[in-house]
């Protein structure tokens, strides 16, 4: 449908002003340092001269605009600026630590919506059973949770008092060896390389870290999916549906799931942006060799250019997947491209 | 073919139960459209989905029988019901649009009916969708197969709806308000479809309406339904002709026919002589070549193309068109709130025209012009009381306050029939009426010498249209105001107006008074409006009050 | 509001408290919610005053002693009181998020009110700002602003204040938005009303009920949001109590089983966050007249 291609066509070229929009914003935070950036930048142990130095190749001694054109022309040639603790170009850290990151993310919010979405589902269908009030439970303590306390008290019971989680360091046990870096994705690669032991130690070690973070996402993805499929079940067509002797199957899910899913993945959205937040917390608490615990790690010793790509490096990921669900949504729903939208 | 007995419905609510349906007993013949007539809350719609069983949650079937064909539908199994509904008994529904799956194609839904009755294989439902869609009478079925429901217009979608509904060949068709939202010449000739359709594959037919007029057009039979209950039945003449119960006579009455005055809409002891009004002949406002322009997202709309009219003092004037033809963007232009691309307004003479829309609130003509909106319960600010909002007019552009406005506000009340005591409450705790009396009240606050009548009744159930007409009427010897009735229906317009005035697609099609207009129209389309309306059994001993 | 005698806003007044009590009989879940809420205003004002110990004396006497009668939540690394260091921490986290709610609902509410009734450049201007914002996952832009702003509570709550604004400012644009052209609107046009006054006395009240969800929803996100980055090192400093800071001091012990150390400040902070979401429903329904009977 041309009108279609048209309609994510324009849905790709609306990222773009977001994309400038978010360099502009994580310029700005660059230079927002408190007192001197160059102090900060040059490290504790800078002398005048060095200070000097660093400030010159900042560019921070040019004026605002022109020092946002070089840091843009440094973001296209992807230079990040190079990391205080490790020594080595941030953007090269990041790239090692993201698929850490992505893995337990993904994990998370395939294993969240997996529960979510038949919860709500279920709890929609059954208004006012046991069900319904399990999910309307979860779903206000659900929003409720601390992850990192979460975390904690996944650790305390799972590890301390039975034992049956390894120790919450890292992704893997040092006992194992770790799988070849091609994709980073650790259960990909032990799996590929058929290697059923470090696979399952991988697994044991995502599984907490991967629970907590799903149980924050939980929440706001059964409340929607609850609320859209009793919108769907109240609607008008719905009622045709029935008067016209169609089977509860197609009445549930041919009309009502498939109108109810789109509300669902427009909060997916919302929930990824939740979700690479709570990573933070997650990958710190489980010592998690991630982007999160490598940006915290930078905050404690003040690793500034560390911590402004991560903030990048998130927003434009973020933007991504934006996107992708736009586009996936776009697909789905045969009203986009359509003129009176 | 149906038999209903003792009937009752209740809903669980949150402060107990509500009973929809108290009790009742009716029959439908092989071949027979029976209606059901009642206003809002008279549980007639809730009957039909009883015994199709598609109540909605917290509803249930209290006490009764419902026997169709010999199977008892009150104790058939669920299953018995799913090939029962949609094959032997089909339901089409009010709001077409909604009714139908936004998101799934309008053939495939109708390919899902008769696959579920097994009347078509996966080889040929294709085929027989097609042949569903030529039955109602859609034009190239084979491209309105492929369609989404908002590609379609209302009427369109309706006659979808049918096609769903008739697609199996059921032997009874409910049809709870199909036409309502529709426009009166897509009503007619939705109407004319499934009557036709039901007098060829002799089916039998119920028609649920709030339209008295409607039912005796296309009833063999009409059942008079009121809180729950059935206050009386019969055929359609003796029902007019000789109403036995006082509600019904109340409904006959309030239906706008042939030959009645405003006051013949009230009941007989209401019926005091309506004051007269006095036209004079100098104009009070004067339309010329007023036009409206809208930048739309395929190039320009036009909403209205040069206009021109006038409006005596005192004078009365109807604007009638169907939905699009342009006259809510005139009278939005007229009472100033919307900008014209071209022409001029004159208000005594002066042009009106040239103050912006934005600067006409600081005018001290916005108090001789004002409006009387459509939805009473969209014009009242839910977090106002009765008192705020007739206030809000007389502090702003009047200057009153305290005892002086509350004096006012008090009167004003008492104008409009408005009990003192409710002028504390919020809208939610008004009736339709009530909150239609605190609108009027709030326009004719100031006492202006024009006021826009935006279709003020189409919210409202019948009766509550006949107080409300008359109420305008005395507003108006009283007060002398002009009014402009924007309305869709021609016969009410008539009731109330001096001077006729047609729209179709932004342009006047026809205008004169009123009188000429109804009984010799010049024009094929106010023909086609007039032919369009329903033609319920005029009144047999016309008394004049 | 309208001017009115006085003998009518007594009335108002009365039936204000009436459909109060009306709405916490009709709701126990909402009664219990503002039970809590209370007693957590107790805890943020007179919390200092009540408890038991210094919550910064440390006593090397008593050190990682599990709970106990003397020490109700038991002792940390430092011999510290944990009762006293988490009912202290009340008044700093409320604080925070309160101060940071009320920033975002106004800022947020007179963009959202002007975006969303005049529309045009200045509605697509913001539209840009918003999505801009929107386009960073919040809790890590809310880490940027405050490594980029300083490690301060001040910049705590203007990150927090920053991230919720997009919130606020949408759901004020959608009501106004959608009431812009209603005949109610229209009919304060009518009456002389300036568009001001239309927008601060007819439209925005309107607008309330859906906003008292957002802002008791908030509060509570609000709480987590500063916990959490204090949990990362941002913000308030040791040793100064807050929650989030006494969940991290805590997890270090996790391991060896001294679990009270950070289950009773992060129960205490689900709690309070739960209270918060639970208020929302009841605030809707006291600013609502038409739940008013």
């Amino acid at each position: 449908m041309p009108s279609r291609l048209k309609a994510s066509l324009m849905r790709i070229a609306q990222a773009i002003p977001v994309v400038v929009g978010v360099v502009i914003i994580s310029f700005l935070l660059t230079r927002a340092l408190p007192g001197d950036p160059a102090v900060y930048f040059a490290g504790a142990s800078a002398d005048e001269a060095s200070i000097a130095e660093v400030r010159e190749s900042l560019g921070l001694d040019k004026p605002l605009i022109q020092q946002f054109f070089l840091y843009t022309g440094d973001l296209l040639q992807g230079n990040l600026g190079n990391s205080l603790s490790s020594g080595q170009p941030v953007l090269t850290d990041l790239a090692k630590r993201l698929p850490a990151s992505l893995e337990l993310t993904l994990t998370a919010l395939i294993l969240s919506c997996a529960i979510a979405i038949p919860l709500g589902v279920l709890a929609a269908t059954r208004p006012g059973s046991m069900i319904d009030h399990i999910c309307r439970v979860l779903v206000t303590a659900g929003v409720s949770l601390p992850t990192f306390f979460t975390g904690i008290v996944l650790i305390y019971v799972f590890y301390y008092l039975l034992g049956w989680a390894p120790s919450p360091l890292g992704r893997l046990d040092f006992i194992y060896i770790s799988p070849d870096q091609v994709t980073g994705f650790y259960l990909i690669e032990a799996a590929l390389a058929g290697d059923f032991e470090p696979w399952l130690g991988a697994v044991k070690q995502l599984i907490l870290p991967a629970t907590t973070l799903a149980l924050f996402t939980l929440a706001p993805l059964a409340r929607m999916t609850r609320a859209a499929m009793l919108t769907a079940l109240g609607s008008d067509f719905i009622r045709t549906a029935r008067a016209a002797g169609l089977s509860d199957g197609k009445i549930l899910y041919g009309y009502a799931f498939r109108n109810a899913i789109l509300p669902v993945i427009t909060t997916l959205g919302m929930v990824f942006s939740f979700s690479l937040g709570a990573n933070v917390l997650v990958e710190k608490v489980f010592a998690w060799p991630g982007i999160g615990s490598y940006a915290v790690e930078a905050l404690v010793v003040s690793d500034y250019a560390a911590v402004q790509g991560f903030v990048l490096a998130m927003a434009l990921l973020f933007v991504a997947l934006n996107l992708v669900i736009d586009l996936a949504y776009t697909l789905i729903d045969p009203r986009i491209g359509f003129d009176a939208r | 073919m149906l038999t209903i007995k003792d009937l009752a419905v209740s809903f669980q609510a949150r402060r107990g139960q509500v009973d929809a349906v108290k009790g009742i007993t009716f029959d439908l013949g092989k071949g027979e459209t029976l209606g059901i007539v009642g206003e809002s809350g008279s549980g007639k719609s809730v009957t039909s989905y009883a015994l199709m069983r598609i109540l909605d949650a917290g509803g249930k079937i209290k006490a009764g029988d419902v026997t169709y064909s010999g199977v008892d539908l009150r104790n058939a199994t669920e299953s018995e019901m799913k090939d029962i509904r949609g094959s032997e008994i089909s339901m089409i529904f009010q709001n077409p649009r909604a009714a139908l799956n936004p998101i799934r194609k309008v053939g495939h839904q109708i390919e899902d009916v008769l696959r579920r009755h097994a009347k078509a294989t996966n080889q040929n439902a294709r085929q027989k969708a097609i042949e569903a869609l030529k039955a109602v009478k859609i034009r190239d079925p084979e491209q309105r197969y492929e369609a989404y429901p908002f590609e379609l217009s209302g009427g369109m979608c309706q006659r979808i709806v049918i096609a769903i509904a008739l697609a199996c060949d059921p032997r009874l068709l409910i049809a709870d308000e199909p036409t309502t939202g529709l426009d009166i010449t897509t009503q007619k000739s939705v109407m004319d479809l499934v009557s036709d359709l039901i007098r060829d594959r002799g089916m039998s037919a119920i028609l649920i309406t709030h339209d008295l007029g409607l039912a005796a057009q296309y009833c063999d039979r009409i059942i008079v339904m009121k809180d729950g209950k059935i206050v009386e039945a019969g055929d359609p003449l003796s029902l007019f002709h000789n109403p036995q119960h006082p509600y019904t006579r109340k409904l006959v009455d309030a239906t706008p026919r042939e030959g009645e005055t405003i006051r013949s809409l009230l009941p007989e002891d209401m019926r005091v002589p309506l004051l007269p009004h006095k036209i004079e002949d100098e104009p009070l406002l004067q339309v010329i070549n007023l036009t409206k322009t809208y930048q739309g997202k395929t190039g320009p709309v036009h909403a209205v193309k040069g206009i021109s009219f006038d409006v005596k003092k005192g004078q009365s004037v109807g604007l009638v068109g169907e939905s699009g033809c342009g006259k809510s963007t005139t009278s939005e232009m007229l009472v100033r709130l919307l900008d014209p691309t071209k022409g001029e307004i004159l208000f005594n003479g002066e042009s009106i025209s040239d103050i912006p829309a934005q600067k006409f609130g600081k005018s001290a003509l916005r108090r001789d012009i004002q409006m009387v909106f459509q939805d009473a319960t969209d014009s009242l600010n839910p977090r106002h009381t009765a008192r705020q909002t007739i206030a809000d007019p007389l502090q702003r552009l009047g200057g009153l306050s305290g005892v002086a406005l509350g004096a006012r506000i008090e009167e004003l009340a008492t104008l409009v029939g408005l009990p003192h005591s409710l002028l504390d409450r919020f809208p939610h705790q008004l009736s339709g009426g009530q909150k239609a009396r605190v609108g009027i009240a709030r326009a004719v606050a100031l006492e202006p010498k024009f006021l826009i009548l935006d279709e003020p009744t189409a919210a409202l159930d019948v009766s509550i249209q006949a107080i409300v007409l008359n109420l305008l009427a005395d507003l108006r010897a009283k007060l002398g105001i002009s009014y402009l009735f924007v309305s869709h229906d021609l016969h009410v317009v008539r009731l109330l107006c001096d001077h006729v005035i047609v729209m179709r697609g932004g342009q006047i099609v026809e205008q004169g008074p009123a009188d000429d207009v109804m009984t010799n129209p010049k024009d094929p389309y106010t023909k086609e409006l007039l032919s369009a309306a329903p033609k319920p059994p005029l009144r047999r001993v016309v008394t004049q009050p | 509001m309208t001017q009115s005698t006085p003998q009518t806003s007594t009335v108002a007044r009365q039936g204000m408290l009436d459909h109060l009590v009306y709405v916490l009989r009709g709701n126990p879940v909402t009664l219990i919610a503002f039970v809590m809420f209370a007693l957590i205003l107790v805890a943020a004002v007179f919390g200092p005053s009540l408890v038991p110990y210094d919550p910064l004396a440390s006593d090397s006497d008593h050190v990682l002693e599990a709970p106990s009668l003397q020490h109700w939540f038991g002792t940390d690394n430092l011999g510290r009181d944990v009762f006293s260091r988490v009912v202290v921490a009340t008044r700093l986290d409320l604080t925070i998020s309160v101060a940071a709610v009320a920033l975002s609902f106004v800022i947020g509410s007179v963009l959202g009110a002007i975006a969303g009734y005049w529309g045009g450049v200045l509605d697509a201007m913001l539209n840009r700002i918003l999505d801009t914002i929107m386009a960073f996952p919040l809790f890590v832009l809310a880490m940027g602003i405050v490594a980029a702003l300083g490690n301060t509570i001040e910049n705590i709550i203007y990150a927090t204040a920053i991230i919720n604004i997009p919130f606020y400012a949408r759901l004020v644009r959608a009501e106004v938005n959608i009431r812009r052209d209603a005949g109610f609107v229209r009919a304060a046009k009518l009456s002389g009303n300036s568009d001001i006054r239309i927008l601060a006395t007819h439209i925005f009240p309107n607008t309330l009920p859906p906003m008292m969800v957002q802002v008791s929803l908030n509060l509570g996100w609000a709480i987590l949001n500063a916990a959490g980055l204090s949990f990362i090192g941002l913000g308030v400093r040791p040793p100064t109590p807050e929650w989030g800071i006494l969940v991290a001091e805590g997890a270090n012990y996790i391991v060896s089983g001294e679990w009270w150390l950070a289950l009773f400040p992060g129960l205490w902070l689900m709690i309070a966050v739960f209270t918060f979401n639970l208020l929302g429903d009841g605030l809707r329904d006291i600013v609502d007249p038409r739940k008013r009977t």
